[in-house]
């Protein structure tokens, strides 16, 4: 049968991550776009990391992070009394970290797409800093965050080997619809996994569809003063 | 220096090299000349902020924007500049309105719409106000630009090559609009062109740059008939020069020698006897003597040299002539077409004019 619960996991896991995802990319892609600073490119390369890099190792790498040796892990677990592995904030905190080039990449694109000279333009009109970031810039990279967006929350809801590694698949925490569908075919259970799967489908889709038209709405048409 | 006007003074090694001291009294229009390259854009930078130079001052209307000797730098957004960019710059998410009323944050909020609504007006636009950059034509986008610089209420107008993204015809039209524009306002204004027939006929000033430095600045008629140098002539685009050796000053005039013929020029008591000068020979000082008949100002300044080229120009005929210089310098002036046919001026042909000793212009070399 549907694993409701497993949908929800993914669900406020693609939300969480977007919503953790999107003021670190924000800053970070607009810092690519805009300024040279020393170290530049070894940023860019680790943004990029996990596009490469093989699901199992960034979890495990991400495992090591979050067990109790780690300052990370213990710190987490003196505060809440559990351990980050294997929970819902550590798999959240994961997830994040793995989507970080979906997320970023995209920004800096919309950010470096801006002419430079509307961003000196506004300083002569007497905008302050942050004014030309809020009235100009973002404005003009929202198709680039819409972007971002889209695929951090899509890439989210199918995750696997990074959720596995670093959640298992205890129900209602970090059992995800992507786990449960392997768990169901792993124990022959074709028509549940076939449920779970056109369900998964739909639910990608539609999110694609509804922040796409979402973005084409807000970066063509916009605020008209 | 004007303490209601724009004075300054810019100095760079690099990466940009800067040397230039002018300053612009309210109401004036200056126009910065120069080939591209000379240093001009960066000039317009320096004054908005948006590039600093090693070393510089810039005050404008009382204030002081930028003084490297105690570290005073003022970011742009504090400085009161209307800037209008090549490319205009404008906001593309924003309406033409919305463009304006992005520069009038200084404006109590109520009054912004009238006032942006009043200056689209000033500039031809009204019933253009809801429409984005994309939905105007490069006139009507130039003119928002020129519009949204002066909703800033700024100290002072700055202009970079706000012309040269436009057809011929709109160019005309909005160079006229900019003349009649600059009568209404009470600030200093630069505009920046490399477009010295521009620069003539819109300026009261011209300061001609060149590698970053300010070798001239003059009325543009005056620049045109006395430039300071050699390189200044040539930067402008004038022929005729030549170099000679000072022999004499009278009160009105000073006597040079070239090749083996002694001329008569403008008055240079500046130049010392026997001082290697250059000389320019302005336009309309080049009298061409009638075949058979006396003219008027025959026997100023007789030149005689052998026609080396003919080259049509519309109406009018470039003439040049090989007049033995050894520097290897020849004469050119445009007649009319039909005075070329009357005189039967023919390629190899000799021919004779006057330097006229008005237009005689000499000036001092490097």
């Amino acid at each position: 049968m549907m694993d409701w619960t497993a949908l929800g996991v993914s669900l406020w896991l693609g939300v969480g991550t977007v919503l953790l995802l999107l003021p670190l990319a924000i800053w970070l892609g607009r810092r690519l776009a805009f300024s040279q600073f020393a170290g530049r490119g070894f940023v860019e390369a680790a943004v990029a990391l996990p596009l490469v890099l093989p699901p199992t190792v960034l979890g495990f790498y991400l495992l090591s992070a979050f067990g109790m040796g780690s300052w990370l892990g213990a710190g987490f677990q003196a505060l809440f009394g559990r351990t980050l592995a294997f929970s819902f904030e550590g798999l959240l905190l994961a997830s994040a970290i793995a989507n970080v080039p979906f997320a970023v990449q995209p920004i800096q694109n919309g950010f470096s797409a801006i002419p430079a000279n509307l961003r000196e333009a506004a300083a002569t009109m007497g905008m302050t800093p942050w004014q030309i970031f809020r009235r100009i810039e973002l404005p003009l990279a929202w198709p680039g965050i819409a972007t971002a967006t889209v695929l951090s929350f899509a890439h989210t809801l199918g995750e696997f080997g990074v959720v596995l590694m670093v959640g298992g698949a205890i129900p209602g925490e970090t059992r995800t619809a992507a786990i449960a569908i392997y768990d169901r075919v792993q124990a022959f259970d074709d028509r549940a996994a076939g449920i779970m799967s056109a369900v998964l489908l739909v639910v990608c889709l539609v999110s694609l569809l509804l922040v796409q038209r979402l973005s084409k709405r807000v970066g063509r048409a916009g605020p008209r003063v | 220096m004007s303490d209601h006007g724009l004075s300054l003074r810019l100095q760079s090694a690099s990466p940009i090299a800067l040397d230039l001291e002018m300053s612009c009294a309210p109401g004036e229009l200056i126009a910065i000349v120069g080939p591209s390259g000379a240093g001009k854009s960066t000039t317009l930078r320096a004054i908005a902020g948006l590039y600093q130079p090693q070393q510089g001052l810039v005050r404008c209307a009382g204030q002081t924007w930028l003084d490297t000797s105690t570290r005073l730098a003022l970011p742009a957004h504090l400085r009161r500049v209307g800037l209008v960019f090549q490319d205009y710059a404008l906001f593309p998410h924003m309406t033409a309105l919305g463009n304006l009323l992005a520069a009038m944050g200084h404006v109590p909020s109520k009054e912004r719409v009238p006032r942006a609504l009043k200056l689209l007006e000033r500039v031809h636009l009204s019933g253009l106000e809801e429409r984005r950059p994309a939905e105007l034509s490069g006139g009507q986008q130039q003119r928002v630009a020129v519009a949204r610089a002066l909703a800033r209420d700024p100290a002072v107008l700055l202009l970079d090559e706000p012309f040269s993204a436009v057809d011929r015809a709109t160019r005309r039209r909005l160079q006229a609009e900019l003349a009649t524009l600059r009568q209404s306002l009470a600030i200093p204004m630069v505009l920046v062109t490399h477009d010295l027939d521009e620069a003539v006929a819109l300026a009261d000033r011209m300061v001609l740059m060149h590698r970053g430095r300010g070798l001239q600045t003059a009325a543009p008629a005056e620049m045109l008939l006395r430039p300071a140098s050699a390189e200044v002539a040539r930067l402008l685009d004038l022929r005729n020069v030549f170099t000679g050796t000072v022999i004499s000053h009278a009160a009105d005039r000073t006597l040079l020698r070239w090749q083996d013929q002694v001329l008569e020029a403008a008055p240079a008591p500046g130049f010392a006897i026997g001082q290697l000068v250059d000389w320019l020979i302005g336009a309309g000082g080049i009298l061409l003597h009638r075949r058979g008949r006396p003219s008027l100002g025959e026997r100023e300044n007789p030149v005689t040299g052998c026609v080396l080229a003919l080259l049509p120009l519309g109406e009018e005929i470039r003439v040049q002539l090989d007049i033995g210089d050894t520097a290897g310098g020849t004469l050119s002036f445009t007649l009319p077409r039909h005075v070329v046919q009357r005189n039967g001026l023919q390629l190899g042909e000799e021919c004779t004019v006057s330097l006229l000793r008005d237009s005689l212009h000499v000036m001092g070399r490097p």
